[in-house]
């Protein structure tokens, strides 16, 4: 029978969490490096045993763990990301130039067709790739090196490489996104970039027709359409029809559209999910109500999804990398929250129940599919 | 035979327990003691000094003897006790955090 893997990353160490196909009873193991920072954990789309995780604290800086049988055990690798040629400089909150320094790696994004390959996206913003299962690290350089960069400004978080996707049709094409810079495309597998970032409207930029500058919080795609791209901005869910050579706004009838995660059905290429937080300034769910929104119109027309979820005295907030989807039918929905819970829908967000209520502060959730 | 103590999450990371005793050539210094560690344990490059710069993480102190030694040169002598193993070079995470 088919399963699932759910891999959660939290401030205090990784869990994994793993069902059959029902979803409704859960083994719980963890935590995994314990005490640590973990930004991100996923597994290899061709493997489902190889999974990388993005190990840190403050004191002792970055490591990369890899597992080779599902999470059970970890070896440590690879952790010198070293930017290629001169770091050169982005603008600092105070609008002074700050050299590039690397802080932490936000996302691993493992190869959709070589287990060893894998890409990290690392705070400030550079994109990595290791072709040796994480024993080694190599920038890809033109990046960083873009024209534009000596303009990118942090966003709160820091300015961290956050999304990267990789497009299952067309090889070589690779979007990834920086907060607070925007999205950037790459048509010849990270060679060259240039910023994708038409149609965005953010505050306190005066150019509304600004290159760059933007705090996209995340983006997603379905595999089978990859043109069609959604965003989740600081403020504002958009969509692009041209694989992100426009955007226009679908945040219609959302209470607010600030928010951090979204994500895309696995089966039904239009149904997208968010959850709204009350604003930039208070980084929690409104009303004190925990609601999942669901579009099943591909964005404009939103309902709340609410049955089995906290609906008073709830102020947590989902973090950009924390919500994911399963393969199965019906589609599978997942999330953390900053509360510590993980939530499961096994009806495509319809009910939900948590899977767990009090992990440290939850950073990114992943789930495989399992023959 | 040289003495280290290393901070809870990283013996965890090396898989150690209680201290680590290294053979260090020649003359024994911060830079040579971390250097050895580092062989022994590559999974510590980059958890107590930067891979490129090699200057010590901000919250890793160093101390031996009773002496706080984080700020001295990386390739000054360690005090005779440490390096004739009778005392522990002790490897410390800053308080700090939550």
């Amino acid at each position: 029978m088919s399963g699932v893997r759910v891999l959660v990353g939290t401030r205090k160490g990784a869990f994994v969490l793993t069902a059959d196909g029902q979803r409704d009873r859960w083994d719980v193991s963890g935590p995994f490096f314990a005490g640590w920072e973990l930004y991100h954990l996923k597994g290899s789309p061709v493997d489902p045993n190889r999974l990388y995780a993005a190990q840190h604290t403050g004191w002792h800086g970055q490591v990369i763990q890899r597992s080779d049988d599902g999470g059970k055990t970890w070896e440590a690798v690879g952790n010198k990301f070293v930017y290629e040629g001169e770091p050169g400089t982005h603008l600092w909150y105070d609008g002074t130039p700050r050299p590039f320094e690397f802080v932490r790696v936000w996302h691993l994004e493992p190869s959709l067709d070589d287990p060893d390959t894998v890409y990290a996206g690392i705070q400030d913003a550079a994109l990595y790739r290791s072709s040796d299962g994480g024993q080694s690290w190599q920038e890809l350089p033109g990046l960083r090196t873009h024209k534009s960069a000596p303009l990118w400004q942090p966003g709160a978080g820091g300015m961290c490489l956050h999304t990267i996707l990789l497009d299952p049709s067309h090889a070589g094409r690779i979007f990834i996104a920086i907060s607070a810079a925007g999205v950037f495309r790459s048509d010849d597998a990270g060679k060259t970039w240039r910023p994708i970032n038409r149609g965005l409207k953010s505050e306190g930029i005066p150019d509304p027709n600004a290159e760059v500058g933007h705090c996209v919080h995340r983006i997603a795609m379905h595999r089978s359409r990859p043109g069609v791209l959604f965003m989740q901005k600081h403020w504002d869910i958009m969509r692009s029809d041209d694989a992100g050579e426009s955007w226009r706004e679908v945040s219609g009838n959302l209470p607010t559209d600030f928010g951090f995660p979204i994500d895309v059905h696995a089966h039904e290429p239009d149904t997208i999910y968010v959850v709204p937080i009350k604003s930039d300034s208070e980084h929690y769910v409104p009303e004190g109500k925990l609601r999942v929104y669901r579009s099943r119109t591909g964005g404009n027309e939103w309902e709340a999804l609410t049955r089995g979820l906290p609906q008073q005295h709830c102020y947590v907030n989902v973090l950009r990398d924390a919500m994911a989807v399963d393969s199965l039918d019906p589609c599978g929905v997942y999330f953390g929250t900053t509360g510590g819970q993980v939530y499961v829908s096994a009806d495509a967000g319809d009910r939900w129940a948590p899977i767990v209520r009090d992990l440290p502060s939850v950073v990114s959730v992943e789930v495989q599919t399992l023959p | 035979m040289i003495r280290v103590v290393l901070p809870a999450h990283l013996r965890t990371l090396a898989r150690v327990d209680g201290e680590v005793k290294l053979d260090v050539d020649g003359q024994v210094t911060q830079r040579s003691v971390l250097d050895a560690l580092e062989t022994c344990y590559p999974m510590l490059r980059g958890t107590i000094r930067d891979q490129v710069t090699q200057q010590r993480r901000a919250f890793v102190r160093f101390f031996a003897c009773a002496e706080a030694l984080s700020h001295e040169p990386p390739d000054a002598p360690l005090p005779d006790a440490v390096a004739m193993g009778a005392e522990p070079l002790l490897v410390v995470g800053a308080m700090a955090g939550g």
